[in-house]
């Protein structure tokens, strides 16, 4: 990805999160302890589970559907932050090569099994990951986290983070075209240059620091960051809560997949 | 480097969250007590620049390949540990929720992998003491490297620990740590000049930044060795309670899996079958925590005793595999439905 397509795609996200659907108006804790519950949840099963994951899709489909978040966009998200998972996820087939299945003459090993199921519990992950983001405003995340419990000098840090985030983005973009116009090919882009730029960057960020500390002052900042915003925890998100966490324990303890395969079984019978 | 969550365990990754958050708030009260109110802003926008220079990348010498800076060890050479382990926190979360990298779980993981052991670890006992008044630019040379050298060699190793505890790869210690550990060398050597680089111009150019903000922030003592072993202790006290929980629990996993797979509780005939196999299986991933879920999982997944399982055609793993299809075409119905109803009410 270029630098360009990066800036743009943290830049589409944070636009999608200030929508106004259903989703997007419950409460950000409701919905960051429902992300968080469920990713528990979906880590918790074993090794070599597959089919009681398969349920779980509900959650990111349901979050997606209500939300208006597209789909491709979502796919792309979880495709592009793979490789980690799969190069280590990978060795299990070949290092894990009992058979345990014979599936229309074909055998399949433990190890393939052990990695679908990584598979699956990384596109679930990181798909409610990203959801949760696309469908809560970054600072109500912050304000929800500080009201979770987090210390508020790291929430007031994650709200500077994001304030400023775009602003030294685009610096650093008119930087990168700049090198990028001078470079013809790979002129310019070792690391001698790169170093140089990087300089160059955080000493501009340095004084816009001083600069934004000094409008601060003059705005009566005193160390903290109060939030105006007044959030009460409505019936809809007590619903939600209570939907949530009955999918969660059902789609857990029972397995929901199997049953509805026995029974359709009978049912051809 | 970045760690996901589809490879920790919840004993693990929540392990790694504990840490995370104690450290959080250990360095947040060191903070607040010596905080000049400059320093918020100056944190919030060193973030977003760590974050904005990450996306730049640039040419390795010799490979051809692209690296990007890490920044963990400019931001504890030039903030100091406290506010540089908060400061990188920020980051990672924001890369976690934006970039999707690694993970919400993992993210405990990862903050402490690239946050503690650059920021309390590497800054106090080898940058510092090593660096001397740090006005010579070969010495910060030097000492930049080791230092982002063993900080990325911690993190890796902290890496293939934490996969391997939490059991969900099958790759063998030795072959996992002969992976991670010279990838990160050569990663570590490259963050290393950029480091002192980055370091050196500033201080060629203006040199005031790094004075002032070393004399403002005023780090206090640095970091005690004292105080690193005892967390260190705790946190192997912890990581030993909630290893043992796992050690304890996975016979009840094993058993509820084998009675859910068979309908029943008395099966002498499987339990012949498996000893041997979990002996066989025991002795390859003796310390590993989860080898009863293994199990559990192989009898789940043959619902048969093993002499058995050429033939096992129907029974669980059919159903298995019918209701896994069903389920995915129920899922996919349900938000394909959805979306038409959406795109008709927006229509009107």
């Amino acid at each position: 990805m270029t630098f360009d397509e990066k800036y743009f795609d943290v830049g589409r996200l944070d636009r999608l999160s200030y929508q106004s659907t259903c989703v997007h108006q419950l409460d950000p804790r409701a919905k960051v302890v429902a992300t968080v519950l469920f990713l528990f949840t979906v880590i918790s099963f074993p090794k070599y589970e597959v089919g009681g994951l398969i349920p779980f899709f509900l959650f990111p489909v349901l979050l997606m559907t209500m939300g208006e978040i597209p789909f491709l966009f979502v796919v792309k998200k979880v495709l592009f932050v793979s490789p980690f998972a799969i190069f280590i996820g990978i060795f299990n087939p070949l290092l894990d090569t009992g058979t345990v299945a014979v599936i229309a003459g074909m055998p399949i090993s433990a190890g393939w099994i052990s990695f679908v199921s990584i598979i699956l519990k990384f596109s679930l992950t990181i798909s409610a990951a990203i959801l949760l983001v696309a469908t809560t405003s970054f600072p109500g995340v912050c304000h929800a986290l500080r009201q979770l419990g987090f210390p508020s000098l790291f929430t007031s840090q994650l709200l500077f983070l994001y304030r400023y985030l775009f602003v030294l983005m685009e610096e650093a973009m008119r930087i990168i075209r700049a090198r990028d116009m001078r470079a013809f090919g790979t002129r310019g882009t070792g690391i001698k240059v790169f170093v140089r730029l990087i300089g160059i960057l955080f000493l501009r960020t340095v004084d816009r620091a001083e600069r934004v500390y000094y409008a601060m002052l003059s705005r009566g900042f005193q160390g903290d960051m109060p939030s105006l915003r007044k959030s009460r925890i409505a019936m809809t998100d007590m619903a939600f809560m209570a939907t949530m966490i009955t999918f969660l324990v059902v789609f857990r303890f029972f397995p929901v997949t199997e049953e509805v395969g026995r029974f359709t079984q009978e049912l051809f019978r | 480097m970045h760690m996901a969550d589809a490879l920790l365990s919840p004993a693990v990754g929540a392990t790694f969250w504990a840490g995370t958050i104690a450290v959080s708030g250990y360095a947040s009260k060191k903070l607040k007590e010596q905080i000049d109110d400059k320093l918020i802003p100056l944190m919030g926008v060193l973030g977003a620049f760590i974050f904005a220079a990450q996306m730049i990348n640039f040419t390795i010498p010799g490979t051809g390949s692209s690296g990007h800076l890490g920044g963990g060890m400019i931001l504890a050479i030039i903030l100091g540990p406290y506010a540089a382990f908060l400061v990188m926190a920020s980051v990672l979360t924001v890369q976690a929720l934006f970039f999707a990298d690694g993970g919400l779980l993992a993210l405990g993981c990862n903050i402490w992998n690239l946050g503690f052991y650059p920021c309390f670890l590497v800054y106090p006992l080898i940058y510092k003491p090593l660096v001397g008044g740090g006005k010579n630019p070969g010495r910060i040379l030097v000492v930049s490297l080791l230092s982002a050298v063993v900080a990325l060699q911690l993190g890796a190793f902290s890496v293939v620990i934490a996969t391997l505890l939490s059991g969900k790869s099958e790759l063998p210690f030795g072959a996992f740590v002969l992976l991670m550990q010279p990838i990160h060398l050569a990663i570590g050597i490259v963050e290393g000049f950029v480091t002192a680089g980055v370091i050196n111009y500033v201080r060629s150019t203006r040199s005031e930044i790094l004075e002032s903000s070393a004399a403002t922030i005023s780090l206090g003592p640095a970091v005690s060795l004292k105080k690193v072993l005892i967390t260190f202790a705790v946190l192997a006290a912890i990581t030993g309670g909630a290893l043992s929980w796992f050690a304890s629990t996975h016979p009840d996993g094993l058993e509820w899996s084998i009675e859910r797979v068979t309908g029943k509780d008395e099966l002498p005939g499987q339990e012949q079958g498996i000893a041997p196999l979990l002996k066989g299986i025991q002795e390859k991933t003796a310390f590993l925590p989860d080898y009863g879920f293994k199990q559990a999982g192989k009898a789940s997944k043959k619902g048969e005793p093993p002499p058995a399982w050429p033939g096992i055609e129907g029974g669980t793993s059919a159903s298995g595999i019918i209701g896994a299809v069903i389920v995915l075409g129920m899922i996919v119905l349900i938000g394909m439905g959805i979306r038409a109803v959406r795109r008709r009410q927006n229509e009107q």
